[in-house]
């Protein structure tokens, strides 16, 4: 600020003899959008001590909360200089602000909390690390006994809201999961095609497609898009129910939240996950039929006559074995994360984000695990 | 401070004139002419769905009238862009019906994010700023770091408070500043806003139902119901109003019981 209301203070006389005071002039504005260079003037402004002082106010042309605060503040660290400091001429209104902050003032340094050192914090980590393993453990056996006693008492499942759950996750991303899939088995056709056609082994086009879309991608894609589709929107869905007490709610009224919420989730998924994963197979050797026919000559009545005899059965229902484990482990994620969101809707983003992470993440192992256990038992 | 009389010849804060507002087919204001002067502790009552909070939303430019006139300083406000009104936005603060904390800042963070952003202050004296404000709203001062989500309902509220004045606004405006408290704090928030007026000269404008904070801390009231004012003054002449509206919205058990606090007060 340059203007001439520009809030200043400067020192218009300091005598030498100690008797006399030192005279301090504020003059201007003395607001939150003019005290900034003030500010920093005063961090250099080096102050007489143990001297008496006497500051004229009567320049002040205005005067707020914040520039009442940087007024006492100058004076406070007078004060503690041994100055006696004394204001005058300042307007009744200013004068009575001033008080107010004054009055109002507080132990404004906040104390800094010492950084833990490496060791502890390696420590703090694996105690949580810990602490949450088991916390999901006690997560997924309530959700057992929640779904038990729904067993027992089938008029406690929710259909209404397994039905919603299952057109969700299931008929909504049919189009999505669909296309994706059919794009996958079209590429794996067109890349095998290649080294195919060098060996003239065409015919075995059906065999690649085959046997990466029915074992391995189309289960494993068709959760991935799952887990973003879903996954996160569980978790959303509750932690925003969390943090607007309708959890709570939910308790207080007697129905238990994994009943309602988590139950019905988890059985919608374990149901239309795999029923996602034989339509994404279709689709996924329908994109290589095509792949196969445009660059290959292989015919469709040829490419699923070779289908027949070069997939055994077998390698279909592994395929089709993982989708309900899959479907077990987004949906208790989801849920998980979402039972974990606090206050705050930032906490919303970042469990939602580790909801996805965690549920991706243990998807993959689980399929890598899959492939060892079938691998020993030959099939 | 003293209490500004309507129709005085200083210039209105807020003048509201021929406001007129309709959700769908479903009108809620018809002709709403209102004006808050400077210095006063202004209050907007009414039943639910009168409409008083989307009046005040409408003064804030949250959202726009169908048709009339607000001033605002002397400035229309009404089809103002965002661009325009933050120089206006600058000089007042609001303190929403739920506290409306960043959930992921500290009190002292959610107060001091707002200096960080109009001004150009040193983060020191951000941070005592921060520090004053929330010391004037009568919040004890561990309160500063703690997040929103720590706090309870009253302290959000002066949390809330707190930010509003971050600027040092001459004009304030709180949306049902007691609801959702107990007597208790309820009655902090009536002398709360009180001592703010009185020491900072602040304008305030504010919706409520609590009869109390009326009786105790409103200068001037007006009275919202069947989409007009249906009745504007001091709590004393109100209360001799013979408007149906108004006796039922003042003489209904509630209501008498704090007209009688208040009498027993004076």
């Amino acid at each position: 600020m340059t203007s001439e209301n520009a809030a200043q203070l400067a020192i218009v006389a300091a005598p030498s003899r100690d008797d006399t005071a030192v005279a301090v002039r504020c003059a201007g504005a003395w607001i939150v959008r003019g005290i900034a260079e003030l500010d920093r003037h005063l961090e250099t402004q080096s102050w007489p001590a143990n001297r008496s002082v006497v500051i004229d106010g009567s320049a002040l042309t205005a005067l707020d909360t914040s520039g009442a605060w940087l007024l006492h503040r100058t004076m406070r660290d007078l004060e503690k200089r041994g100055c006696a400091v004394r204001i005058e001429g300042l307007r009744p209104e200013f004068g009575s602000l001033l008080q107010l902050i004054a009055s109002r003032e507080v132990a404004i340094e906040v104390p800094a909390v010492a950084a833990p050192n490496r060791l502890a914090r390696l420590g703090d980590r694996a105690w949580a690390g810990a602490l949450g393993t088991l916390d999901y453990l006690a997560f997924v056996g309530e959700t057992s006994l929640a779904l038990m006693r729904s067993v027992a008492d089938p008029r406690r499942f929710r259909w209404r809201v397994i039905l919603h759950n299952m057109q969700g996750a299931g008929v909504n991303a049919l189009p999505i999961t669909g296309f994706l899939s059919f794009l996958m088995g079209f590429v794996i056709a067109y890349q095998g095609a290649d080294q195919l056609q060098r060996f003239g082994a065409n015919i075995f086009v059906v065999d690649l497609v085959g046997l990466a879309m029915l074992r391995e991608l189309s289960p494993l894609l068709t959760a991935i898009i799952v887990a973003g589709r879903s996954g996160s929107a569980y978790t959303a869905q509750i932690g925003t129910m969390k943090v607007t007490e309708e959890i709570d709610a939910l308790r207080t009224i007697g129905v238990g939240a994994q009943e309602q919420l988590v139950v019905p989730k988890v059985l919608a998924l374990v149901f239309v996950l795999p029923l996602l994963t034989v339509y994404t197979d279709i689709t996924g050797v329908f994109g290589g039929m095509i792949m196969a026919r445009v660059k290959l000559d292989i015919t469709f009545e040829v490419f699923l006559d070779r289908l027949d005899d070069a997939i055994a059965l077998s390698s279909y229902w592994t395929g089709l074995a993982k989708a309900p484990v899959f479907a077990m482990i987004i949906a208790l994620v989801g849920c998980y994360r979402g039972f974990h969101v606090t206050g705050s809707a930032e906490s919303v983003g970042e469990q939602t984000t580790l909801s996805v992470v965690q549920s991706i993440f243990l998807v993959i192992a689980t399929d890598a695990l899959f492939s060892i256990v079938f691998i020993w038992l030959d099939l | 401070m003293g209490t500004a009389k309507p129709g005085s010849a200083r210039d209105a804060v807020i003048e509201v004139r021929d406001l007129n507002t309709r959700f769908g087919t479903a009108i809620i204001h018809e002709n709403v002419d209102l004006s808050v002067y400077p210095g006063e502790i202004f209050a907007l009552v009414g039943g639910s769905g009168t409409g008083k909070s989307t009046l005040l939303r409408e003064v804030i430019l949250l959202q726009p009238p169908v048709s009339g006139s607000i001033r605002v300083f002397g400035q229309e406000v009404v089809g103002l862009s965002d661009e325009e009104a933050l120089p206006l936005r600058r000089r007042w603060g609001v303190m929403f019906e739920r506290g409306a904390l960043f959930s992921s800042l500290t009190v002292a963070e959610n107060v001091g994010m707002v200096l960080r952003e109009h001004t150009r202050l040193g983060d020191r004296l951000i941070r005592e700023i921060a520090a004053v404000k929330i010391a004037l709203t009568g919040l004890p001062a561990d309160a500063g770091p703690k997040y929103p989500s720590e706090l309870s309902g009253g302290m959000r509220k002066r949390a809330s408070l707190a930010r509003a004045l971050a600027l040092d606004p001459e004009l304030l405006f709180l949306d049902e500043p007691t609801a959702g408290l107990d007597p208790l704090s309820a009655t902090g928030i009536d002398e709360l806003v009180r001592s703010l007026r009185d020491g900072l000269g602040l304008t305030i404008m504010m919706v409520t139902h609590d009869l109390d904070l009326l009786w105790r801390a409103a200068d001037r009231v007006a009275v919202l119901g069947k989409n007009h004012i249906v009745g504007a003054g001091t709590m004393t002449e109100l209360s001799r109003s013979d408007d149906p509206l108004i006796r039922q919205y003042f003489y209904g058990p509630r209501g008498r019981a704090a007209r009688e606090q208040a009498w027993k007060q004076e």
